[in-house]
């Protein structure tokens, strides 16, 4: 898959289409060209619940166009790649970019084009060879093994596995033509513990760019299953205000959050409540945040960014003190700075930021020991709604989790909610945990937080 | 399209000669592919063809720095024995990628078999439930981006306070077709549109939000109503300064008043998740057997129709071709039905109720609300406030969220008030509302006449699938419910 015919088919394609766009009157454009090919089962029970296979491939043409005063910008995008339909494309984006104000940050970047082409071991070719039947039996034996746990597990959502495998190639008027290749698979059961009380679900996965780094199918399904049992017998906490101890799976959230809101476009529109925080403390001094794009098999990983610039390590936070945005070219213009190469771009949306593999750096604690030294509190392990708002950075989300009395897991949690102010939030983390689990691009261990307000009864 | 074809017929019409004109998709041609998937040991199948364009226009600093394009197509072949379901999707529509397609999916069956063919024939109606004058796609973009700078000086002359304005226009136009081997045929032809206003407020070193939008099955020229724009820019406008005022939520357990229209998101989180077929078959849901029991106080009705005129969330046909229709879900407090596609009515035994939906052709269907409310009730919406002595009014919200099994929802207030004394009181900011799904609906008190449905924003999100839907109520009071702030 790395260096094949049906890559250097593509890299054609692209680099037509970005011939057609510059002849029909673009002054600068970039190609993005994606081809993908998914397979997703789910289990549930005895039965297979349904199989999916997919082939996909997605163009995206963004047109720029010089005028008075900067360049005018559109994207189009389709999935037909026939050699007619990219030319009518390529027309298209010229004449709606002409529609369009001329911006003078708009534009590719001036220099630092991505040169290397470092092997972040984004796949594994053998994977490909891999027949569905034998995802089909991983999600059968993490299904069984939740299943088998306890007689309390009654019933389940399911079991997932997935595996997708992409080609990625894109190609810009600054000469830049770069492709590569990766994947990704998953392992996914939501298995329903049951008893007088009621029911209750929860969740475990696995994630990786290569199935050897899966971990075992059936360890997944006992750890699904372990968590819905723990959570039955729930009930609602009075209200208060308490520590609050965030789990390896709660916790990413609050830093994909925060990352967020260090994100170049709310800087410039002002939109986070970060935006006059440059250089200064804004978390306690034991918080670093790190952003790499070139973790070797690192979910988040590539060579390149969306705008061809080399992805690379970015400190956000360091010791508490906000270090970095993180900044594609027209934000960083906006702020009279240099991308930190963040860009990140679907085939029909043009370049925005986005985080690549984001982690709180852990400290010396285990979960266990966190929870054994907390005396009174709350141990978040799953989150619901929506209630952050990133301008003022105020929080309030739905929780479930379990009650700490003594150092000991006292019942289960539910129906309460935990408020705070995020920028008291980071500064109040008073713990970080030891543990630093990858289930997707943004992993954290855990944290505790010295005080929230928890609404229940 | 011909010409003549986009202008006559129905929906079912104009879309059936969209596929057969520009992939020649004919009805033999139809059949023969669906005889490929049931050439195994499969009981049905159906293919879904879809085509969408969709154009996006955005605004924020003055200008419109980006225009987007952007064309969908594809087809997704399905295969369904007993509860398995084998899919397979292709963004090529030829025949021959049908037919692959269909031979993948029709693989979840070990062994084929002779099978009877397939004759297809129409089955939709002579409804259109949102006809209009012109695609919304094709209205030229110089006059999306003249309106969006027309709202932009608009929004910035209500308050000087108003930094930032960022609105968008987005406009879709989808067709579809679906064919099954139960012989089956329907097209439907769907235009969605939507005018999005955020705002940014700044007092001093505060800053606050405010957001409203708006949309449809309509023209796009409603939106493009002064009466109609303005007012919907008045509001974003209103809720960012209301927000610069607004104090710290209180947290507990108090009385709630729900406002009219969008609150209505409590039903779709509280109880429409629940009451989904798939869920309920499964015996996951918090509603599972309880069918014919109370899961309401006296005097809720709750209905989930999809056949409103011009709504965000409505449907000619379902997206397995099943008409929509109204589904009375809870009738005076008592469970009375669930939300079914095909698969899952089969399954339970049930009629299927037009709630089939997917998000695209790369998408299985699932059962899916359309547009969810609460019947309106007697009382007065002033008199419901002043029942309550001290609690919070909670007028707009954010998004929702729930779990099916334990039942618990939650959902985030946008604009909201402390009820003092039976009046209105100071804005509150940062509520968010949790509860139980199958008790929230027994704790309501009072129910209002005002019932109004929603502006036309929300988007459901299931298995990773986001589909159009609407909600509604009435002024509604719900005894006891908790609320997540920061102060004590």
């Amino acid at each position: 898959m790395n260096d094949d015919a049906r890559g250097q088919a593509l890299e054609a394609i692209a680099l037509q289409a970005l011939e057609a766009v510059c002849k029909a009157g673009a002054s600068q454009a970039d190609v993005l060209l994606v081809e993908g090919d998914d397979r997703e089962v789910r289990v549930r029970g005895e039965e297979i619940d349904f199989v999916k296979q997919a082939q996909g491939r997605g163009l995206g043409i963004r047109a720029l166009v010089a005028a008075q005063g900067g360049f005018q910008t559109a994207i189009v995008s389709t999935s037909d790649l026939a050699p007619q339909a990219i030319e009518r494309m390529a027309h298209e984006a010229v004449a709606l970019a002409r529609e369009t104000a001329p911006d003078p940050q708009a534009g590719l970047p001036e220099s630092g084009l991505a040169t290397d082409r470092p092997d972040l071991a984004l796949f594994d070719p053998a994977d490909q060879d891999v027949p569905i039947a034998a995802r089909i039996e991983d999600a059968r034996r993490a299904e069984q093994a939740a299943r088998a746990t306890d007689p309390r597990i009654t019933n389940s959502e399911g079991s997932q596995a997935s595996s997708g495998f992409a080609r990625i190639v894109y190609a810009s008027s600054q000469d830049f033509l770069g492709r590569y290749a990766s994947a990704s698979h998953g392992l996914f059961s939501e298995p329903i513990a049951q008893d007088t009380g009621g029911m209750q679900r929860d969740h475990w996965s696995t994630t990786g760019r290569r199935l050897r780094d899966l971990e075992d199918a059936a360890a997944v399904g006992r750890e699904a299953a372990r968590r819905a049992l723990r959570r039955l017998g729930a009930r609602r906490v009075a209200t208060g205000e308490v520590p609050v101890l965030f789990d390896s799976r709660t916790a990413p959230s609050l830093i994909g959050q925060l990352a967020a809101c260090a994100n170049g476009y709310s800087i410039y529109r002002q939109s986070s409540f970060l935006h006059e925080s440059m250089g200064e403390r804004i978390a306690s001094a034991s918080v670093t945040i790190i952003d790499d794009g070139r973790l070797p098999g690192g979910l988040g990983s590539k060579p390149f960014d969306g705008e061809g610039l080399p992805t690379r390590r970015n400190v956000l936070v360091r010791e508490g003190r906000l270090e970095s945005w993180l900044l594609d070219c027209y934000s960083a213009r906006k702020l009279g700075l240099a991308s930190t190469g963040s860009a990140a771009r679907g085939t029909g949306s043009a370049p925005r930021v986005g985080t690549t593999n984001l982690w709180l750096e852990p400290g010396e604690k285990t979960l266990a020991e966190l929870i054994a030294e907390l005396d009174r509190g709350l141990l978040v392990t799953e989150l619901i709604g929506m209630g952050f708002n990133p301008t003022t950075g105020d929080y309030s989300r739905g929780a479930a989790g379990l009650w700490i009395e003594g150092g000991e897991i006292a019942h289960a949690v539910e129906e309460i909610t935990i408020a705070g102010r995020m920028q008291d939030m980071l500064l109040g983390i008073d713990r970080i945990g030891s543990e630093l689990v990858w289930h997707g691009r943004t992993a954290s261990p855990p944290i505790r937080i010295a005080s929230m307000t928890v609404a229940g009864e | 399209m011909s010409q003549k074809s986009a202008q006559d017929g129905g929906a079912d019409a104009r879309g059936l000669a969209f596929f057969h004109d520009r992939y020649d998709l004919s009805d033999p041609a139809l059949e023969r592919i669906l005889e490929t998937a049931l050439a195994r040991r499969v009981d049905a199948a159906d293919l879904y063809f879809e085509h969408t364009t969709t154009d996006s226009v955005s605004l924020e600093e003055g200008i419109v720095k980006s225009g987007d394009r952007h064309v969908e197509q594809g087809v997704g072949v399905r295969a369904i024995r007993g509860e398995r379901q084998g899919y397979a999707h292709s963004d090529d529509i030829t025949l021959d990628s049908a037919r692959l397609a269909a031979s993948t999916a029709g693989a979840i069956a070990d062994a084929s078999r002779p099978h009877a063919p397939v004759a297809l024939a129409s089955r939709a109606g002579a409804r259109d439930l949102y006809p209009v004058a012109l695609a919304p796609t094709e209205i030229p973009v110089t006059q999306k981006v003249a309106w969006l700078g027309e709202v932009d000086r608009y929004a910035r002359a209500r308050d000087p306070r108003i930094q930032q304005v960022m609105a968008s226009v987005v406009c879709q136009y989808k067709r579809m077709l679906v064919a099954a081997s139960d012989g089956t045929r329907v097209a439907d032809v769907l235009p969605l549109v939507r005018l999005n206003v955020q705002v940014i407020a700044a007092d001093g070193k505060r800053r606050e939000v405010g957001y409203q939008g708006a949309g449809g099955r309509f023209d796009l020229a409603q939106m493009q109503d002064p009466a109609r724009w303005q007012s919907l820019v008045d509001e974003a406008v209103r809720i960012a300064l209301l927000n610069l005022e607004a104090r710290p939520c209180p947290a507990g357990t108090m009385d709630v008043v729900l406002g009219p229209g969008w609150p209505g998101i409590l039903l779709h989180e509280a109880i429409g998740h629940g009451l989904e077929g798939d869920f309920n078959r499964k015996r996951t849901s918090a509603f599972s057997d309880k069918l014919g029991q109370r899961v309401a106080a006296p005097g809720v009705t709750v209905v989930d129709d999809g056949t409103l005129p011009a709504r965000r969330g409505s449907l000619n046909v379902d997206d397995e071709g099943t008409p929509t229709r109204r589904n009375v879900l809870i009738e005076n407090g008592v469970l009375t039905g669930y939300m079914q596609d095909r698969l899952n009515a089969k399954l339970m035994g049930m009629e299927p109720t037009g709630n089939g939906r997917r998000e695209s052709y790369a998408h299985l269907p699932l059962p899916r609300m359309t547009n969810t409310f609460m019947l309106a009730g007697q009382d007065d919406p002033e008199e419901i406030l002043r029942s309550v002595r001290n609690g919070l009014y909670a007028v707009s919200f954010g998004g929702g969220q729930v779990d099916i099994t334990s039942g618990k929802f939650v959902f985030s207030a946008s604009e909201a008030y402390r009820i003092e004394d039976g009046r209105i009181g100071t804005p509150v900011k940062g509520a968010t509302l949790i509860g139980n799904g199958p008790d929230v609906l027994m704790r309501v008190s009072r129910i209002g006449h005002d019932l109004a449905l929603d502006e036309g924003v929300g988007t459901c999100g299931k298995d990773g699938q986001g589909v159009p839907v609407g909600v509604g109520l009435p002024t509604i009071r719900v005894d006891a419910l908790t609320v997540g702030g920061t102060e004590g």
